[in-house]
């Protein structure tokens, strides 16, 4: 791997044998799990704020009074759906199907705005009873967490047309293959963050 | 290590990571449905009458669910990116883990420690 050399006047000088050129795109997906990892941390903070002030009603309603378990079994549904949809756009991408990937990736898309579309009548329909983010402590370290959630899956839905069109455009190339894979990563972390949501948040909230 | 060999890991970087098959799709999407459905099916009729065994069983299908996501659908293994990969995920939980334990067990003593103190002040001079 290394060899030393000796010039005369300068003394021993060391370098590596072997230096070749990396390819373009080549220590992404490990960049990106990166980047999942500290999100991932920004998530363990909210989950730790919530468990703090979670039991901090404020003489404001608690989770047993606003939950509806059917609507969070329902979204979590439309998730699960979601990351087996975007396994298959993976499947088809890996097998040069430009218009299947396309089509599984439109449907992982129509799941993720049906999550985003119960999470945010939710949203509206507590706080129209009241139950707004300055209730109590227990509210606001909700919103903070779900509220991040939904933030998360929001912004891998644009991600997600974007890739659509760029795949329209360019087809299944090198690079739109990482980037593909990058937002696969991202969809899936999303899925096992609200893996904990539905279990610490909705689940634990209803048997406190 | 020769030239032949990183040609090969480079190979396998490329090639390997991340990419599954239609089987394990499947077989992780049925272990979560499965995984989903028993904790809300708990919890919505009140099968275990005692909550706190309830709250206790939740969490451990949570944890095997979490497992399962981590393995078939971002297929996390121990080779991926030479290793890497799994050194940050193992980093990332023992942080996640002394966060979330540290903050509830201080917090919870805290709370507890503070409230009989509400009386306490306002007996004070």
């Amino acid at each position: 791997m290394a060899s030393t050399a000796t010039v005369a006047g300068i003394g021993p000088v060391f370098h590596l044998e072997e230096e070749h050129a990396h390819a373009e795109g080549g220590s992404t997906m490990l960049g990106f799990w990166l980047y999942l990892m500290s999100d991932c941390l920004i998530f363990a903070m909210l989950f730790a704020a919530y468990g703090v002030l979670g039991g901090n009603y404020a003489a404001g309603p608690a989770p047993k009074d606003l939950f509806d378990l059917d609507l969070v079994a329902v979204n979590t549904a439309m998730l699960l759906f979601s990351s087996i949809t975007y396994g298959f756009a993976m499947l088809t991408m890996d097998k040069g199907r430009v218009a299947a990937t396309q089509a599984w990736l439109a449907v992982t898309g129509l799941f993720g705005l049906a999550f985003l579309s119960i999470e945010l009548y939710e949203f509206a329909h507590m706080i129209h009873e009241g139950a707004t983010p300055q209730r109590s402590a227990f509210l606001s370290s909700f919103f903070t967490l779900v509220g991040t959630h939904g933030l998360h899956v929001t912004f891998g839905t644009v991600w997600l047309v974007t890739l659509m069109v760029q795949v329209a455009r360019f087809g299944l190339i090198e690079a739109n293959r990482r980037r593909l894979m990058c937002l696969s990563m991202f969809w899936h972390f999303l899925d096992v963050v609200w893996i904990g949501v539905f279990t610490f948040v909705y689940l634990m909230g209803m048997l406190r | 290590m020769s030239a032949h060999d990183h040609a090969a890991d480079h190979d396998h970087a490329h090639g390997g990571a991340a990419h599954g098959s239609l089987r394990g799709c499947l077989i992780g999407f049925v272990l979560s449905v499965i995984l989903t459905a028993i904790p809300f099916w708990l919890v919505m009729t009140g099968a275990i009458d005692d909550k706190q065994a309830t709250a206790i069983v939740v969490m451990a299908f949570a944890a095997v669910q979490i497992v399962v996501h981590m393995v078939f659908f971002l297929h996390m293994n121990t080779t991926s990116e030479g290793g890497w990969s799994m050194l940050a995920l193992i980093f990332t939980l023992i942080l996640v883990v002394i966060v979330l334990t540290g903050s509830l067990w201080v917090m919870y003593h805290l709370n507890a420690n503070m409230m009989p103190g509400i009386h306490d002040m306002r007996e004070m001079p």
